[in-house]
């Protein structure tokens, strides 16, 4: 949505293609805020911003595209609010900032507040302010169309999608100077996600089709705070505003294994943490399955003016007023931090070189500004920085193609037309729920939180086989008239590609990093907490074609500063 | 773990196979953990994949899943199924064309939308760092921007449903209060002519549907009657 607004501002002819109403895309849900280093109550330097990313990602990120990132923020926070985002306000007037997890002054020392809010409505509010800001700019909206594959020419060069029309299941070409991904994650790959049904990762499955390796899959963030049960997330700005973790006990763990930054610490840090707990027996409830996220000690007022929608969801999906109760948590897949490999211009990057015509940006691609653990309110940051790069990229692009699309071959269409006919003549088949059922346990049970070398080894078996069962899938609604059931079968295809990636990259890594922590990395002197940078400082490139793994080395060289160097990471 | 069934009414129209809509009836078994009324439909899919519906985000931000619950408009995520009485009859959004069963085509509610030009206006050059707004002024935007485009509202008004080509609705104008009353927005004067009119604005009898509907809890009537204000006193 924000690169369309820079191409249409830009006064190009942009088509936006999307499963849903624009307004409906999973941003709409991010809730705590959009980080940049303003500095409105406090101190903070982009520096700051950058090492806490870099520290974040367990050094996995790449420097290059960190640093412009926390220097393009405060620039692209503004812009927003220029565009009409109702930014909560300080006394001054200026955005109101709030403490986030991983979020530090002065290269790590304590707490800054540096997340730009919304109340806790920071997703929705930003959505909608670059949908309008669109309509403004007249950009053309294909809405509820589903783009099945990408068209790449003999050359390999990118010329467009093939795409399906939902309500007639008319399937049409859309040829294109510059083709931009910004497809989102796809952590319907797992049984218990925060992710919304549509995140079903159909730009990684294009992608992963037309021979483009998918970057850094092993690493998913569980969030801490999923309703327990439901799913549905509850923002890191509730421990912002002064919400704590307790046990089954009553104690605040989070000292034990974060002394310094206690509850804020990263997301992957205290995830382990409460597993930790619930694996120890010290879980609350009946079945001793969850932890508790505590906000009754703060003012009902600050809970109704800074976290109503936090409460609304705690009321209908947790049955718990937090007002008076703490609300039951537990660590849910939340985010991809791997995705299609790009560079900080969002220009696709495979073999060290650009692929012609093709861009990607926000969750569906990996800069790599996330590393092995992305930091809260750095995805928001993430679509705002990137889309406008990549847009960028694509108008000095688009300025020295000549003004005639060359013609496509009808090859490029059949792959698709294929998939769409196999599914529709399919047999004695699968049922899409079965299939999907199967891989998003296998997921859960073989690439959690915890991962296990016998349970990853296994988990690569389990996976493939599953594969099997969604290559026969069937369905038996055959109308042409939105039919919701082929679109679910065409998901699961691309679904069924990350998850082929994310189990084969994670049995790979037998380090731990970030997201990805292994019982058979040990933690010794060379190798602290398991990371060993001696082998694994790299990113993983998966290739769809024989489940081909390749690796390329992290940028550790920043733009205009000093390397960021190796360091344990504490909080 | 324990089971139930729970029976249900569902309006079901294909136009590439059925003459005319006709009522299915069909029930599912659903377990202790299922507690929306979008678990059940999930469910539903499962045992018969031609029932259609939207649904996205199924935690009552993105919009999608509204239609017609036991005759209330509602969110299919936010509605708890053992609260309705049985068997739970759902049909499509009214007053808007059906394209299949629970999904109707949404064109008219988003023209609409369109129509009030939801987007600030603001032609002064920004300045460097953000515009200032006061935590007074923007706390005149709660209530109001936290519109999720569901239709909620304007389908269960018999004012869009008499004239959706005319009247701009509950939602619409919900969304053209939102800018009139943004400090950041200079465009007071044009947002209300664009209203003045016997139909966009003023075919709003407040019934307050719109009201008694909105899963957001939001107000629209009294968005319109703040609007109705200021056209009054612009007059004087």
């Amino acid at each position: 949505m924000r690169a369309a607004l820079q191409l249409s501002e830009a006064g190009l002819k942009t088509a936006v293609l999307s499963k849903v109403f624009p307004t409906r895309s999973h941003t709409v849900a991010a809730q705590g805020g959009v980080s940049a280093s303003l500095g409105n109550s406090e101190e903070d330097h982009w520096h700051w911003h950058m090492y806490d990313t870099v520290k974040g990602s367990d050094w996995l990120g790449d420097q290059d595209a960190i640093e412009f990132m926390c220097r393009e923020a405060p620039k692209v926070v503004t812009e927003l609010e220029h565009f009409g985002m109702p930014f909560d306000r300080n006394a001054d007037g200026t955005i109101y900032q709030r403490p986030f997890g991983g979020h530090m002054s002065n290269f790590g020392e304590k707490p800054v507040r540096r997340a730009c809010a919304a109340a806790d409505r920071t997703g929705h509010a930003m959505l909608h302010a670059l949908y309008q800001r669109n309509v403004r700019a007249n950009t053309h909206f294909f809405v509820e169309w589903m783009a099945l594959d990408l068209i790449r020419d003999a050359d390999g060069n990118v010329q467009g999608v093939i795409a399906m029309e939902m309500e007639t299941s008319e399937i049409v070409v859309f040829q294109a100077k510059a083709t931009l991904f910004a497809t989102g994650g796809a952590g319907r790959i797992y049984a218990s996600s925060t992710n919304a049904f549509i995140n079903t990762g159909d730009g990684l499955g294009m992608a992963a089709r037309a021979g483009i390796p998918l970057e850094d899959m092993e690493f998913w963030q569980f969030h801490p705070t999923g309703v327990a049960g439901a799913g549905v997330l509850i923002t890191e700005g509730v421990r912002g505003e002064g919400g704590i973790l307790r046990n089954s006990a009553g104690e605040r763990f989070m000292e034990r294994y974060a002394p310094n930054a206690k509850d804020l610490a990263s997301r992957d840090v205290v995830s382990r943490a409460m597993v930790t707990e619930i694996n120890e027996g010290r879980g609350c409830g009946p079945n001793k399955d969850h932890v508790l996220l505590d906000i009754t000690h703060l003012d009902p007022e600050v809970i109704m003016s800074k976290l109503p929608g936090i409460r609304e969801i705690s009321i209908k999906f947790a049955g718990v007023d937090p007002i008076k109760a703490p609300i039951p948590v537990v660590p849910t897949c939340h985010y991809q931090m791997g995705g299609i490999p790009t560079n900080y211009h969002g220009e696709v990057v495979v073999g060290g070189k650009p692929v012609t015509g093709f861009y990607a940006a926000g969750e569906c691609a990996c800069a790599s500004v996330h590393g092995a653990n992305r930091l809260g309110t750095n995805s928001l940051l993430d679509l705002l920085v990137f889309g406008k790069s990549s847009a960028n990229s694509m108008i000095d692009f688009i300025k020295q193609q000549p003004l005639e699309l060359p013609e496509l071959a009808t090859s490029d269409v059949e792959r698709s037309v294929a998939r769409v006919e196999r599914l529709n003549k399919q047999t004695n088949g699968v049922a899409v729920n079965d299939a999907r059922t199967a891989m998003q346990r296998t997921m859960q049970a073989h690439c959690g939180v915890f991962r296990f070398k016998d349970m990853l080894a296994q988990g690569v078996e389990k996976i493939l086989e599953v594969e099997k069962m969604v290559q026969q899938t069937e369905i038996s609604d055959k109308s042409s008239v939105f039919n919701m059931a082929r679109i679910e079968a065409l998901e699961l295809e691309n679904l069924i590609e990350v998850a082929k990636a994310t189990m084969i990259s994670a049995n790979a890594r037998t380090e731990s990093r970030g997201a990805h922590v292994r019982d058979d990395a040990p933690d010794t002197a060379e190798t602290p907490n398991g990371r060993d940078d001696a082998n694994w400082l790299k990113h993983t490139l998966w290739s769809r074609d024989g489940n081909r793994l390749e690796y390329k080395p992290v940028n550790m060289q920043p733009l205009t500063v000093d390397t960021i160097a190796l360091k344990t990471r504490s909080y | 773990m324990t089971t139930e069934t729970v029976k249900f009414r569902i309006y079901r129209y294909d136009p590439d196979k059925d003459a005319k809509p006709y009522m299915q009836d069909i029930s599912v078994e659903l377990d202790s953990t299922d507690r929306k009324l979008l678990d059940a439909l999930t469910k539903l899919k499962v045992k018969d994949d031609t029932i259609t519906f939207r649904r996205s985000c199924r935690e009552g931000v993105c919009g999608s899943d509204a239609m017609n619950i036991n005759g209330k408009n509602g969110l299919a995520c936010l509605t708890d199924f053992r609260d309705l009485k049985q068997p739970i009859e759902l049909r499509p959004l009214p007053g808007l064309p059906v394209v299949r069963d629970l999904i109707v085509d949404m064109t008219q509610f988003f023209k609409q939308y369109h129509s009030i030009k939801p987007y600030v206006i603001n032609d002064t050059p920004p300045p460097e760092r953000e515009r200032l707004q006061s935590p007074e002024d923007r706390e005149e935007l709660n209530g109001l921007y936290e519109c999720i485009l569901c239709a909620c509202c304007s389908t269960s008004c018999p004012s869009f449903w008499w004239n959706p080509d005319k009247f701009v609705g509950p939602a619409g104008l919900l969304a053209a209060y939102r800018f009139i009353a943004d400090t950041r927005d200079t465009a007071i004067n044009e947002r209300l002519d664009n209203l003045e009119d016997p139909y966009r604005l003023f075919r709003c009898h407040t019934i307050m549907n719109c009201v008694d509907v909105c899963p957001k809890g939001l107000n629209p009537t009294k968005a319109i009657g703040k609007i109705k204000d200021l056209m009054v006193k612009r007059a004087v």
